[in-house]
């Protein structure tokens, strides 16, 4: 498991990359049958805006340990042999990878769900706010995050965001 | 009892400072230290709250040298 807070633009396709194939992970294990990834984005637009930039403040020290945690929780849920967690701070453009989820495991259900509910539980808990620039010069910070889950979808809590 | 207080996001912006240092008598809940630093602001039922970086409830019981944090909804991702 590697969980990392990115200052800076990351690639998340070359950070795959790189992860598979340093020999330390076992992303690269041919046990492994299945990997799945979600990646987020930062749109150009919000609520009807223009946004030209975003800053994501967060809350160092517990920003770490509850994306930790819920790594852990879906390690101990599912059969995983390698997840990959990277997540943005600070200024970000439009266009720019905002987080990564990874997930390594030997058949596709188990990275299918524990990449979900990882990327759904940080939607939820990790402490993260953004603070949004509009195309008019204003801004403001963003009270909620949109549903991750289909109405009639996978029976979870209408609550949980994406 | 000595601890730190700090606000994050939105929340920090209503209330115009990002933290509190201060101290704390007798058995004091993460409510009380709010009501304490912050008597004229009542705190929103959306606020949320975490202990030494774990979340905990308002009624949890604050110790001598705990980081306790205010801050909304989270919204990352």
């Amino acid at each position: 498991m590697v969980v990392e807070l990115c200052p800076l633009p990351f690639d998340p396709w070359q950070a795959i990359g790189k992860h598979a194939s340093n020999g330390n992970h076992h992303a690269q294990s041919v046990s492994n049958g299945a990997s799945a990834v979600f990646v987020g984005t930062m749109r150009d637009h919000n609520e009807g805006d223009g946004v030209v930039s975003l800053f994501l403040e967060h809350y160092p020290g517990m920003t770490e340990k509850e994306l930790c945690r819920i790594v852990r929780e879906a390690e101990q849920q599912w059969a995983l042999s390698d997840v990959l967690l990277l997540h943005r701070t600070g200024q970000i453009m439009p266009g720019e990878a905002i987080v990564l989820v990874a997930v390594w495991s030997a058949h596709r259900l188990e990275s299918f769900e524990a990449c979900r509910q990882i990327m759904e539980a940080l939607k939820q808990h990790a402490p993260f706010w953004k603070y949004e620039t509009l195309m008019d010069g204003s801004k403001r910070w963003v009270s909620h995050n949109t549903p991750g889950f289909a109405a009639q979808g996978l029976g979870a809590a209408s609550d949980i965001d994406q | 009892m000595s601890i730190k207080v700090y606000y994050f996001a939105s929340l920090r912006d209503t209330l115009g400072k990002a933290e509190d240092n201060g101290q704390v008598t007798g058995s004091q809940t993460v409510s009380d230290v709010w009501q304490q630093f912050n008597p004229e602001n009542p705190r929103s039922s959306s606020v949320l709250c975490a202990v030494n970086h774990t979340y905990a409830s308002m009624d949890h019981p604050v110790s001598d040298g705990d980081e306790i944090a205010f801050f909304p909804t989270v919204t990352g991702g």
